[in-house]
């Protein structure tokens, strides 16, 4: 069986060895260099057993995607649940559960033309009554989701989350037992992306109904993607296997895919090392990077993520609510560089932008980025004395962040280098991360503190809209009108160029005005065994484990 | 002994009773909350969640109904992992808790008294001296170093033992949490029974059985061992303790799914219903457990009556 599934891989087998080519093995340790060849005689081989052990990190919360948050839950609900569009390897949206799409003129209408043999891990057929009960679960109060603001864009989708209606007012039905009809309130164009949130995705209505909040345990869960649970050990793994009735059963290669609970970094990397582990979770011990780029260097991949590190001004307290000068001045004195190649070392991307790189958008950067170093700090100095402040009357603030080492670490290079280029007095404070939350949503207690933001969907409004007046998640009390109009427009806008063009005057504004100072952009570092075939890193770190397969080794 | 023990159990309910007043309060008044995000809730669902789990309710109110649960062996649901109750959390992490741990003790009662006998009979010879320097050792070093080193040493250069995870509960997985979890009381009861034996081997009627002409072997099995053994009996108690708050650290270091886990990730996440659960079964353990080596105390010792 084994060999058929080879032949039936050509393309993929291609990848795989201008992947994994690099992976002689004699580098590693002693009990590992008896090790055939990766890929057997011809580099192409599978392997016999077909497992894959992904490192998960934390325990996950829950595996009902529609009350999920978090990220081990949602890399496990992406190889249980298939939502109408999928994302390749490399991130691109393609057919999921529905084989095609068309969107109406006004941008305002999507209709789904669902797959015929798509069938639920028990036989029955995937349907668009399906989808619609899934998205009305999804978005009912009473359901508990904390990811409604997702199918925000469906007609009603808002009131009904609140309660204001009910859920059969939810704008999508189904024509005909294959066909869904979404509509949305304003044309969104980056909606197909949000139907890869683990909250669009479909759950079958019987085991829900017949096992209520026990629906997601082994034996009782029914789900439609290329795996299904098998096992639930808590705090141990999550295993999925093989659901011989999704559509694409054919393509798929491994039989068992296990999702360790590796929250503890350190150990992770031994289990790693010690084979146990194929792939790591996204963020790495950091102490150990020395190790591995001197040992392994070839099984460390480092790639951009949908992430900002960045930190935030409370503008509603002195000293930061006068005008953008003193913002301005700290942020220019920061020497990103400094931060990221030599204090977290791991290929972080230094900023002067909030949006991180994105296709179809162009990235604002405060307009002293091409400045060298020395400039932005003579800049930084005479905006300093502008605000007022001098060596003998200098800047005495507080700097709050949650209680981390890296964040600590960064923290004492930022306050360091504002002392030594400003004379500025910023002290530190901790707090445990519940409480730091508090306090940073309270806005009472904050002068400037440590933030981060992590893109729900692949478009550059997932950054912008957190800084509408509105936004509950605007911990900086910063608003701006103009900003907020340049968002309303940028909703209505079908026209995509247009669009992008509303979005990036918002994100000059934002970076004119400085209420944040970004600081780098995230990367996703981890480690891959040479005998992953078919991995492939994306900067949402979405991975489908039915695109992988392991070679022989 | 029937009367003394029904007495203790009945004493311990206020105990008890103590106990979970002071950590349903103590959780509760920790600041930030179980629902505490980045993104905060929308006001309706939150107000659902709240009700769900009865936050919504007068404090004095959540603890009666916490404690009329408990009455029937009901620890409630589990804020953060929404899919399971305490009681099947506790149900799965306890057993393994428990293999481990109750392994540890053994191993550390099974090496401790043999290394310490041996270490008392030939006292101030070189033998001596090593153990002690090396359970001395054992001691200082505490388990989160010890752990990681003999991961090094076992699993990942020599790849004998696995680096962690429990697999199928198989012995090989095993090996390494337990012995990390048993070296500083091995270490401990050792020294102990080290010291208690050298002053009973001194005793009186240790000398008459020597008088007697008894073989050096049964003077030592028979009449030294258990008088020596008191005071390795009444540490039990406190290793007990020492083994379950060891066991959080070897839990995480070996990604073990026990109990322990729960512990820190139920505080870190406020999610009161768990670290009740753990705090409320722990706590009865322990009372349990030095009942039961008070009554060993008993049986071991003629001058100790409970009546």
């Amino acid at each position: 069986m084994r060999t058929t599934v080879s032949l039936r891989l050509p393309v993929a087998m291609v990848i795989a060895v201008s992947l994994c080519a690099c992976g002689g093995g004699d580098s590693e340790d002693g009990a590992e260099a008896q090790r055939r060849p990766i890929g057997g005689a011809t580099g192409t081989e599978l392997a016999e057993v077909q497992e894959l052990h992904w490192g998960n990190g934390a325990e996950p919360q829950t595996l009902d995607p529609h009350t999920g948050s978090g990220v081990p839950g949602s890399n496990i609900q992406r190889d249980l649940y298939e939502g109408l569009v999928n994302e390749a390897p490399n991130g691109d949206l393609i057919p999921g559960a529905a084989e095609s799409w068309q969107i109406s003129d006004d941008g305002r209408t999507y209709t789904f033309a669902l797959r015929r043999n798509a069938r639920w891990s028990n036989g029955d057929p995937v349907t668009a009554e399906d989808f619609v009960y899934s998205l009305r679960r999804s978005l009912d109060p009473a359901t508990l989701s904390r990811y409604t603001f997702i199918l925000n864009p469906i007609v009603n989708a808002r009131e009904i989350a609140a309660g204001e209606r009910p859920i059969i007012d939810l704008g999508a039905r189904s024509l005909d037992e294959f066909t869904l009809e979404i509509e949305l309130e304003s044309p969104t164009p980056y909606f197909l992306g949000l139907l890869t949130h683990s909250a669009s995705f479909p759950i079958h209505r019987p085991s829900v109904e017949q096992y209520g909040e026990q629906h997601t345990r082994p034996g009782n869960m029914v789900s439609n993607g290329a795996f299904m649970l098998d096992q639930w050990v808590v705090q141990s793994n999550v295993q999925v296997v093989r659901n011989p009735y999704y559509w694409d059963d054919e393509n798929t290669i491994l039989d068992r895919v296990y999702f360790h609970n590796t929250e503890d970094q350190s150990g992770e990397i031994r289990r790693y090392r010690a084979d146990e582990i194929d792939i790591t979770y996204a963020t790495i011990a950091r102490r150990q990077l020395p190790w591995i780029r001197e040992n392994i260097p070839d099984q460390l991949v480092i790639a951009p993520y949908l992430g900002t590190y960045y930190y935030s001004f409370n503008t509603l307290r002195p000293p930061f609510n006068d005008g953008p000068e003193l913002r301005r001045a700290l942020a220019l004195a920061i020497d990103r560089e400094i931060i990221t190649d030599q204090v977290l070392t791991s290929g972080e991307i230094p900023t002067f932008g909030w949006v991180p790189p994105l296709s179809d958008y162009e990235n604002q950067q405060m307009v002293e980025a091409s400045w060298t170093q020395a400039e932005r700090e003579a800049e930084a100095k005479r905006l300093y004395a502008l605000a007022g402040y001098s060596e003998e009357n200098p800047l005495v603030a507080e700097f709050l962040y949650n209680t981390q080492d890296d964040h600590r670490r960064i923290a004492l290079a930022a306050t360091a280098m504002w002392k030594q280029v400003l004379g500025a007095e910023v002290t530190l404070r901790n707090q445990e991360w519940k409480v730091f939350l508090d306090t940073r949503q309270a806005r009472t207690e904050t002068q400037v503190f440590r933030n981060a933001w992590i893109g729900d969907y692949n478009d550059a409004y997932t950054f912008a809209e957190l800084y509408h007046s509105d936004s509950g998640l605007n911990n900086t009390g910063w608003g701006n009108d103009e900003y907020d109009r340049l968002l309303g427009l940028a909703s209505a806008e079908a026209d995509l160029a247009v669009r992008a063009d509303y979005l990036q005057r918002a994100e000059a504004i934002l970076l004119e005005e400085m209420p944040i100072l970004p600081i780098y952009h995230y990367v996703t570092v981890r480690l891959v065994k040479p005998w992953v075939g078919g991995f492939s890193p994306n900067i949402m770190d979405h991975h489908r484990s039915k695109d992988y397969y392991i070679l022989d080794h | 002994m029937l009367r003394y023990t029904v007495r203790r159990l009945l004493g311990a309910i206020p105990t008890l009773l103590i106990l979970i007043a002071l950590a349903f309060f103590m959780i509760r008044a920790a600041p930030g909350g179980p629902f505490d995000a980045e993104r905060a809730l929308l006001p309706e669902i939150e107000q659902n969640l709240r009700a769900v789990y009865h936050l919504d309710e007068p404090l004095y109110l959540q603890f009666l109904r916490y404690l009329g649960g408990l009455l029937q062996g009901d620890f409630g649901p589990s804020f953060q992992y929404r899919d399971f109750t305490v009681t099947e959390l506790i149900m799965a992490g306890f057993p393994v808790s428990l293999r481990i741990g109750g392994l540890a003790m053994l191993l550390a009662l099974a090496v401790g008294v043999t290394v310490g006998s041996i270490a008392a009979l030939r006292q101030n010879t070189r033998i001596d001296y090593s153990v002690m320097s090396v359970s001395m050792t054992g001691i200082s070093i505490p388990n989160f170093v010890m752990a990681p080193m003999l991961v090094l040493v076992f699993a990942v250069y020599l790849g004998w033992l696995p680096a962690g995870g429990l697999g199928d509960g198989s012995f090989a997985n095993l090996v390494l949490p337990v012995i990390s979890l048993a070296l500083p009381q091995i270490a401990y009861i050792s020294r102990l029974t080290r010291g208690s034996m050298i002053e009973v081997l001194r005793s009186n009627f240790i000398r008459t059985a020597r008088a007697q002409g008894l073989p050096e072997r049964k003077i030592l099995l028979r009449h030294a061992l258990k008088p020596a053994l008191l005071p390795v009996v009444s540490y039990l108690g406190p290793a007990t303790a020492a083994v379950i708050t060891g066991s959080v650290v070897i839990e995480q270091i070996f990604s073990i799914p026990g109990l322990g886990r729960f512990f820190v990730q139920g505080a870190l996440n406020r999610d009161y219903t768990l670290v009740m659960g753990v705090v409320v079964f722990y706590g009865t353990l322990i009372v349990v457990f030095n009942l039961l080596v008070d009554l060993a105390y008993a049986w071991l010792d003629p001058k100790v009556k409970y009546a």
